[in-house]
């Protein structure tokens, strides 16, 4: 937490930074990504690296947003486009697509993981004070995977609690979810 | 300060199970009628490192015990106790209690202290017979102690000894925190006590300083008290205080008579020791008489000035213990030979001890000792050191332990790999700062040279892994010797090939097959005596256990010359329950009966016996040995004996692989798995039922898997004519899989999928090709388990696909 303190600190000390306004001591380092239009952010403690894409070798009969795996200098590395995971249209994959790679605590412990994003955004620092819980979306959206939403220079921004959206046993397909949802309100 | 002492507990356990193992095999090597000195000191050894490490971690049942233990090894070690065959098993049984003490230990369970105090007593039992005056036999009288015994006699005859002490305890004792009230107290515990305080040393009450020691006491002792038992009190405070301990003749306190034959070694004064100053630390110690032995001295044109060429047989009577005379030698110990015996001088009854009156009457009975009991001694005293702190117990290790000892020669050869693959990328860095293309041959060179070292380290990091597989094979000697006592059969085992090394995890999982296979072998394999004699085979049965390396495999045989495997039986039984037909019975070959052995619930041992028998096992050897992607046969000639063997890949880390296309994708099957490859025929393939498959491969049918069904994925073509087919050993049956093209084949360094993601069915693992991309390693059994299932649930695939097909219409009409 130090370190992350210090460059809260030094990111008020440099005047005229961006979104100074959010930058707030003992606040989480998030970073951000760019997805469909829409900001997410996940702590960046949790991020290893950030590469592009290159193909990953498709694992059979795997859900379709797990793309693969790839070697990450020796490593099998998953990846999870988490377009597909939240039920999103799928785009191309191009040289500039961004892979993610991730960190995360499981039960079985800390896994590796690469998420596919359109673009990385930023680096904000935030208190815990600032986020709003997400409010109950109703059966459409699952907000367990959400830590909570933030508002930085009028944007919206979606911070995702990555522990629990990848802890791996069922990486939620959302679309899935929520395209059943849908079809339950057809119904109804 | 106070230190953590836990944080050494495992390195106390792991060489605390070294301990034990050494001290097992020893035994075993130990020949009652041959007691070598060599083998007694190395038990005892490894009894004493436990004993202090267990003292020292508070660890006192342990310590209780091994000291116990120790008492009579240093007994039998010193010449003055015989072995027997009862009292070899006695210690076993001993090394067994202790390595379940210490496994309790370890795993900070309150150990069970029962079998240990029984074996402790039955132990403490021979110890006071011989106390008691029979001068030493551990249950029955051996050759070889019995002249040092006769020596003993005297000191032994009196049960009921008398101890005369002289403890001066240093000035500072009392600041270490130590009280000699309390040794006193325990002395006197001991037995009858008669206390007189030496006050010489008392300054002027003035003087006086509180803080200080200053008395010392002559105390005599009676009871029935071992030596050690006194100085066990004084242990902590020997080296500060003057302490004398003597068996007390009436009035004169009694010298100890050593015989000390020492031969330094040829190079010890070039090492700046100097015999001549021993010897007058020696003569400073007591009195001493010294031979010189001068056999090995060459004529005087040879001779140089600076080598050793002298012997001395010596004797000194003195009042000091033997690790002060051993003090005297520490720093030459190593490269002399020296034996230092007692000729037990102490003679109780000697009330006119003097020194001149009793030599003629000693030195015989010494020199007599020295000979009999010391005789295979002289080369003991040497060796021990180099062997406890290096080979011995460096390979000597047991299995279960997460840690691995590597011999230093690996790590020297790993560094000179690291060494050469830093000048070829300095190398390679040079090249590439001012390159040019008239360059390109070094660069190539350069890169030749990379691969070169990579490779050479990616073996030697591989060999660190492996361990000769004499760790799974030194626990059969003793099994094999306590199941044919158990049994009532005779039989001798042979190991041959035990450096062959193995993967340190390949070898973790091949003990417990290896120990049902020799079991077997003893039970069902090896006759009875008289059976044996009958048919006209040597009373002792033979199981020989053999490893080598062949191709990139190593392979273990278990041999034994017993009954060989009853055809007959095995084809009743399987018959029996089900397995082949009568009529099928008579037409198979002697491998495919030999087989059914490896059912499961498949014995046919008449009677079950605790040792096997009861069909639970040669599957899962099966079982076992196929995980290590291994295989097992048998072969086997009635009346003349069986033989299994064993193939097991060198390492489950690297792995022989044959890269496979399907479509766009790479995979790999292991290499072991591939039967044959052949181009498929349509022609060949028949439908059986509507459902599966079947291939004719010559004269059998083997079902068809469809890879690019199995993994959902798109083919070149589904035209079985363009495709090729992979026929694969699953289970022991044969299956062909369907896939586009062969590549190349290669080893593989196996990297797990489920570290990051998870298992996935038909996957073993994955890999990093050449151009680094990643490739599947396919899982045979579970391919065909997939095959297996999409066949049975197809129509219940195909319902839920219509269901959810609903789903999505309803949506988008909604």
């Amino acid at each position: 937490m130090q370190s992350v303190n210090t460059a809260a600190v030094d990111e008020n000390d440099q005047p005229g930074t961006e979104h100074s306004e959010a930058v707030v001591e003992d606040g989480d380092q998030y970073l951000t990504f760019i997805m469909a239009g829409e900001e997410y952010g996940v702590d960046i403690l949790c991020v290893q690296e950030i590469r592009g894409w290159e193909t990953a070798t498709p694992i059979p009969n795997s859900p379709n947003h797990i793309k693969g795996v790839i070697n990450l200098r020796g490593t099998i590395v998953p990846i999870v486009d988490l377009r597909q995971c939240f039920g999103l249209e799928a785009i191309e994959y191009t040289p500039v697509t961004v892979v993610i790679v991730l960190k995360v605590d499981t039960d079985k412990g800390s896994r590796i993981m690469g998420i596919v994003v359109d673009a990385v955004s930023d680096v904000y620092s935030l208190a815990a004070a600032e986020m709003k819980a997400a409010p109950d979306l109703g059966d459409a959206v699952n907000t367990d995977y959400i830590r909570g939403l933030v508002g930085v220079d009028g944007k919206m921004v979606i911070l995702l609690e990555i522990n629990r959206l990848l802890s791996m046993d069922d990486i939620p397909n959302l679309a899935e979810v929520s395209r059943q949802m849908l079809a339950g309100s057809a119904d109804a | 300060m106070s230190i953590d002492l836990s944080q050494f507990h495992q390195v106390f356990f792991e060489e605390s199970f070294e301990g034990l193992e050494v001290m097992e095999s020893s035994l075993m090597e130990l020949d009652p009628n041959a007691v070598d000195g060599e083998i007694i000191n190395s038990i005892f050894r490894a009894a004493h490192s436990i004993k202090g490490g267990s003292a020292t971690f508070g660890f006192d049942v342990v310590a209780d015990f091994t000291h116990v233990l120790e008492t009579l090894l240093d007994e039998i070690r010193d010449g003055k106790r015989g072995i027997t065959q009862d009292g070899i098993d006695l210690f076993l049984r001993a090394v067994d209690c202790l390595r379940e003490l210490l496994s309790q230990l370890q795993q900070g369970d309150e150990p069970e202290t029962e079998v240990a105090q029984e074996l402790k007593q039955a132990f403490e039992a021979i110890l006071r017979d011989s106390d008691g005056g029979s001068g030493g036999d551990a249950g029955a009288a051996a050759g070889p102690a019995e002249p040092a015994s006769a020596s003993e006699q005297s000191d032994a005859a009196a049960a009921e000894t008398r101890w005369h002490v002289y403890f001066r305890p240093g000035t500072d004792t009392l600041r270490t925190g130590n009280d000699p009230m309390r040794m006193l107290r325990e002395l006197a515990a001991l037995g009858d006590i008669a206390l007189a305080p030496v006050v010489d040393a008392l300054p002027s009450f003035s003087a006086l300083e509180p803080e200080c020691c200053y008395l010392a006491w002559e105390i005599s002792l009676s009871g029935a008290i071992e030596k050690e038992q006194i100085e066990e009190i004084f242990e902590w405070v020997a080296d500060e205080s003057e302490i004398r301990i003597s068996a007390q003749a009436p009035a004169a306190a009694a010298a100890h008579r050593w015989s000390i034959a020492f031969r330094p070694g040829a190079d010890m004064l070039r090492t700046g020791n100097e015999p001549v100053r021993m010897l007058r630390e020696l003569a400073d110690l007591g009195e001493l008489r010294v031979e010189v032995q001068a056999q090995q001295l060459p004529a005087f044109a040879q001779l140089e000035p600076e080598r050793a060429y002298l012997g001395w047989q010596m004797t000194l009577v003195t009042e000091v213990e033997k690790s002060r005379i051993e003090e005297v030698f520490e720093w030459v110990v190593d490269e002399s030979e020296l034996s230092i015996t007692a000729a037990q001088g102490t003679a109780a009854e000697g009330t006119a001890a003097e020194p001149a009156a009793r030599e003629p009457a000693a030195a015989p009975q010494a020199v007599k000792a020295v000979e009999a009991a010391a005789a295979p001694k002289p080369a003991a005293k040497p060796k021990p050191k180099p062997k406890a702190a290096g080979g011995g117990e460096a390979n000597k290790k047991p299995v279960e332990t997460s840690s691995i000892r590597v011999g230093i020669d690996k790590v020297d050869n790993l560094i000179n790999m690291v060494g050469e693959l830093v000048i070829t990328q300095s190398m390679l860095g040079q090249l590439g700062n001012d390159f040019e293309i008239g360059r390109l041959p070094n660069l190539l060179e350069g890169l030749t040279q990379l691969e070169h070292n990579t490779r050479e380290l990616q073996e030697s990091v591989m060999r660190i892994r492996m361990l000769p597989i004499s760790f799974a094979f030194s626990r059969f000697p003793r099994m094999v010797r306590d199941l044919s006592r158990r049994l009532n059969k005779k039989m001798d085992i042979a190991l041959s090939g035990e450096q062959t090394e193995l993967d340190k995890t390949v070898m973790e999982k091949i003990g417990d097959p290896l120990v049902h296979l020799v079991r077997n072998a003893v039970d069902h394999g090896i006759e009875l005596p008289e059976e044996r004699i009958a048919s006209g085979k040597p009373e002792e049965g033979r199981i020989m256990l053999n490893a080598y390396h062949q191709g990139g495999n190593v392979v273990i045989e278990i041999v034994d010359d017993g009954r060989g495997l009853n055809r007959e039986r095995i084809l009743s039984k399987a018959v029996d329950k089900g397995l082949i037909s009568e009529r099928d019975a008579g037409s198979l070959a002697d491998e495919q009966v030999y087989d059914m052995i490896f059912h499961p619930g498949f014995s046919t041992a008449k009677e079950v016996s605790d040792v096997s028998g009861r069909g639970v096992g040669m599957d899962v050897v099966k079982r076992n040995i196929l995980a290590l992607n291994g295989s097992v046969e048998i072969s086997s000639k009635a009346g003349e004996g069986s033989k299994i063997t064993i193939r097991l890949p060198l390492t489950l880390a690297i792995l022989d692989g044959q890269l496979v296309r399907v479509g766009s994708h790479t995979y790999i099957f292991p290499l072991v798995s591939i039967i044959e490859s052949l181009q498929c025929k349509s022609s060949l393939v028949n439908q059986v039922a509507g459902g599966c498959d079947v291939f004719q491969l010559r004269n059998e049918y083997v079902p068809i898997i469809r890879l690019y069904d199995v993994f959902s994925i798109e083919p070149d073509s589904r035209n079985l004519d363009d495709s090729l087919m992979v026929v694969v050993e699953c289970d022991g049956e044969k299956v062909g899989v369907v896939i586009d093209d062969l590549l190349a084949q290669q080893q593989v360094v196996i990297k797990s999928l489920e570290q990051n993601y998870q298992k996935v069915e038909g996957i073993s693992g994955a890999t990093i090709l050449g151009d680094g991309t990643v490739a599947l390693i396919l899982d045979i059994p579970g391919i065909v388990k997939i095959a297996g299932v999409r066949h049975h649930d197809d129509n219940r695939v195909s319902s839920l696909a219509q269901s959810h097909s609903e789903l999505m219409m309803a949506s988008a009409s909604a």
